[in-house]
């Protein structure tokens, strides 16, 4: 076989391209809330795309665009067919296409947003897809999840606790969740925040703006040509209607 | 009974004025041909058939700048017959420049035992335009249908623009709900012609969408043309739905309002 | 090496290319209760493979043999360096691309259905994005620059299959078992149907698979070339004969005898995958 470009890199190649930040978390906990909130705060100063793997193929990526918190061309979805762990993890194959989309038709961006389908403990991003990942748990799953563990919670580079307001009502103490948390995460970061109250959810697009600040210094500015795409992704996805 | 062979030929020419005339009009029987009106000829079945090893040809030569309409009497009715060779029913088109051919035979009825092959080879002119309905019903009422494999190849300046066949009384066709589900006749008709051109946006390649109603669709083609595609559980009800679709697909073309008008008929 | 082992990986529906998401029909049949158990979709299948199946495995089989030829497989360039000792030419026209684009054509005029047409284009895209990863070769290079919005997925998997090692056998032999897996999984997602007893309905059509594959090859090696259709790609006058080994030549040969190829249609498959663009609730993206 002609070997003309043997790419065994996991992700399209770094150099000059958007840091992909992707977020998962069980069903209810907030992942699109969070979304939203970082596009209101971030939007300002940086260029984003955002692809969603609904359950119901457009559900989240309506509910962002009603929110107006970002141009709604840059939102993409993507079906997942029943599985959206498989999308995130085994066949990252769509999600990539819808990525590499954004990057052509909006680039340079400076971060694209892959929003999981939401799914159970286990479900992590793939290298290939995520530079980074956000897991996002919600008090009301109860104070023993971080214990639990299970790879969403251990390996994200943040895990988020979101709906702190809820805490007294369903009895739920934040102390252990932060120190069970601390315990399995190996020292990685934990915050905590209630997105109803902080729409913005400023603590966590901090971090956010961290890693891609580093994102950039370590790989230069984004610019357009740099969508390495295993296909010259001229990729025609229509934005989901 | 022996089988029969028959060809025969329908040929405009331009008659200066704009009008057409019919140069050539070469019955076959059991294929013959009658002149109903100044553009319009109708095929007038004579025996019955067509039988099993029965070949028969219709060639439809639309001439530069002219327009044909050709339509049938009654329905072709495709009986068994003791030859072992399927009987045969080939119709080739051409459309010219700028010229218009609407073609709208009665249904193909597969009676029971039939092997029939339909054969339709359609080619166009870069900008002439057609309408093209063609009818299939599995069998006469109340029996299994023959066998039947409709081929149909319509190109566009020798590019394709609609290769299909379709299966009838085959075993892995009939009953699936992938295929004509409980549906008792097929049919479709391309309507195309340069109105029906796809949108040229030079790097956005976005199919059009179909416009859609019970049993029925009208699908923009990836050329310029539009099919409509009908299941119906008999005769009637499958014209009503292709009319229909025909009537979505020639009102609202899926582009900008056509340069020249929607084939008379 | 025959291929079989590519074969495999390139049919395994955990390869990443994307197939999981598409329901192949099932999904608008189940909304519209045309499917509703095992009975239902054992003919759905049996229908779905005998058409779609057919000219999708007819189609791979001639990407496959094109991208062979052309430049891609190891046989298609001995063939060319055999002819030609020069550099291998870099220019669009001696790269197969108007080959690939008048294949992908004829993919475009077995689909009347624009919502299959996009199907097929998404799932050729993904492939063909995942198989130049797997295996990179010049044929999958020249798909991608020929059809850059995507391939129709048979086209993108003949080519993928030529890049492995693959006859054009095995190619239409892995559409045709792609045609039927895909909506299969689907069903059992879909209805909650025992994955054994589906699985079952799979084990018997695997005559029906074989001989799929048989005739699709058997269209493509039985066919000559077209007598009365101009030919865009410049195959008019190597018509009737088997053109000498002169890869150009034999290129152009082989597409003027793709208007022969298979074009069963299914009006039912046409009206679930429009059904399916208006369903709010999918699942599956076809």
């Amino acid at each position: 076989m002609g070997a003309h470009h043997d790419d065994l890199h996991d992700a399209a190649e770094p150099h000059g391209r958007a840091l992909r930040l992707g977020i998962g978390g069980p069903v209810g906990s907030g992942k699109t809330a969070l979304v939203a909130a970082l596009c209101r705060s971030l939007g300002p100063s940086l260029r984003l795309g955002v692809v969603t793997n609904d359950i119901y193929t457009t559900e989240d990526a309506d509910f962002l665009r009603r929110a107006g918190v970002v141009d709604p061309e840059r939102i993409l979805a993507v079906q997942t067919g029943c599985c959206p762990h498989t999308a995130i993890r085994d066949d990252i194959a769509a999600n990539l296409d819808a990525v590499e989309t954004l990057e052509e038709r909006f680039g340079p961006l400076d971060l694209v947003i892959v929003e999981s389908g939401g799914d159970n403990l286990t479900a992590t991003f793939s290298r290939g897809l995520a530079d980074r990942q956000i897991f996002v748990l919600d008090v009301s799953g109860g104070d023993k999840v971080p214990r639990k563990g299970g790879p969403g919670v251990t390996s994200a580079d943040l895990l988020v606790v979101n709906k702190t307001d809820l805490a007294p009502m369903v009895g739920a103490d934040l102390t252990v969740m932060s120190r069970d948390a601390a315990a399995v995460r190996d020292g990685k970061p934990v915050l905590f925040t209630s997105i109803r109250e902080d729409r913005g959810a400023h603590s966590v697009a901090e971090w956010v703006t961290h890693m891609v600040d580093a994102w950039r210094r370590e790989h230069g500015e984004p610019h357009h040509h740099a969508v390495q795409s295993a296909v010259q992704s001229a990729a025609r996805q229509a934005p989901a209607s | 009974m022996t089988a029969v062979t028959a060809r025969a030929l329908i040929r405009t020419e331009a008659a200066g004025g704009g009008r057409t005339r019919l140069e050539t009009l070469r019955s076959d029987p059991p294929l013959t041909l009658r002149q109903t009106g100044p553009r319009r000829v109708h095929l007038v079945s004579t025996g019955a058939g067509p039988l099993r090893g029965d070949h028969l040809e219709l060639g439809v030569d639309v001439a530069p700048g002219t327009s044909l309409e050709v339509r049938s009497v009654g329905a072709t009715l495709v009986l068994p017959g003791l030859a072992d060779t399927p009987s045969v029913m080939v119709v080739r088109a051409r459309v010219g420049a700028g010229a218009t051919l609407h073609f709208s035979p009665e249904p193909t009825v597969l009676a029971a035992g039939c092997v029939h092959r339909l054969v339709v080879r359609l080619s166009l002119a870069e900008d002439a335009t057609v309408f093209w309905r063609e009818e299939i019903v599995f069998g006469r009422h109340g029996e299994r249908p023959g066998r039947g494999r409709a081929r149909f190849d319509a190109t566009v300046a020798g590019r394709p623009l609609l290769r299909q066949d379709l299966l009838v009384g085959e075993e892995a066709v009939d009953g699936s709900p992938a295929v004509y589900g409980d549906a008792r006749c097929v049919g479709s008709t391309l309507i195309a012609g340069p109105a029906w051109a796809p949108p040229a946006v030079p790097d956005v390649k976005r199919e059009r969408r179909a416009a859609l109603g019970d049993g029925w669709a009208a699908l923009p083609l990836a050329g310029p043309g539009v099919q409509v595609c009908a299941l119906g559980a008999d005769a009637v009800q499958l014209r009503e739905r292709l009319r229909r679709g025909e009537e979505a697909a020639a009102t609202s073309p899926p582009t900008t309002p056509p340069a020249t008008s929607a084939p008379d008929g | 090496m025959n291929g079989d082992a590519a074969l495999l990986l390139l049919a395994d529906s955990r390869l990443p290319a994307g197939g999981h998401a598409h329901s192949g029909g099932v999904e608008e049949a189940v909304r519209r209760g045309t499917v509703t158990g095992a009975g239902d979709l054992a003919r759905f299948l049996r229908g779905r493979l005998a058409t779609a199946g057919l000219v999708t495995a007819a189609l791979a089989a001639a990407a496959c043999e094109l991208a062979a030829v052309d430049s891609g497989g190891s046989a298609g360039r001995e063939l060319r360096a055999a002819c030609d000792p020069g550099p291998p030419p870099a220019d669009d026209a001696a790269d197969g691309v108007p080959l690939w684009r008048r294949l992908d054509a004829e993919a475009d005029a077995r689909t009347a259905s624009p919502a299959q047409r996009g199907a097929a284009r998404t799932q050729g895209r993904l492939l063909l994005r995942t198989a130049r990863r797997m295996w990179p070769s010049a044929a999958l290079d020249a798909l991608a620059r020929a059809v850059p919005e995507g391939p129709h997925h048979p086209v993108a998997l003949g080519a993928a299959a030529a890049s492995a090692g693959c006859a054009p056998r095995q190619a239409a032999l892995a559409a045709a078992y792609t045609s039927v897996t895909g909506p299969a999984t689907a069903a059992v997602r879909l209805l909650g149907l025992d994955p054994v007893t589906v699985h079952r309905l799979l084990a018997d059509l695997a005559p029906a698979l074989e001989d799929t594959a048989h005739v699709a090859c058997a269209s493509l090696d039985d066919a000559v070339p077209a007598d009365d259709e101009p030919d865009g790609c410049g195959a008019g006058h190597h018509q009737g004969r088997q053109p000498g080994r002169h890869p150009e030549r034999q290129a152009a040969w082989q597409a003027a005898r793709w208007h022969a190829l298979p074009g069963h249609s299914a009006p039912a498959l046409d009206l679930l995958a429009e059904g399916h663009l208006t369903n709010p609730m999918k699942l599956f993206v076809s």
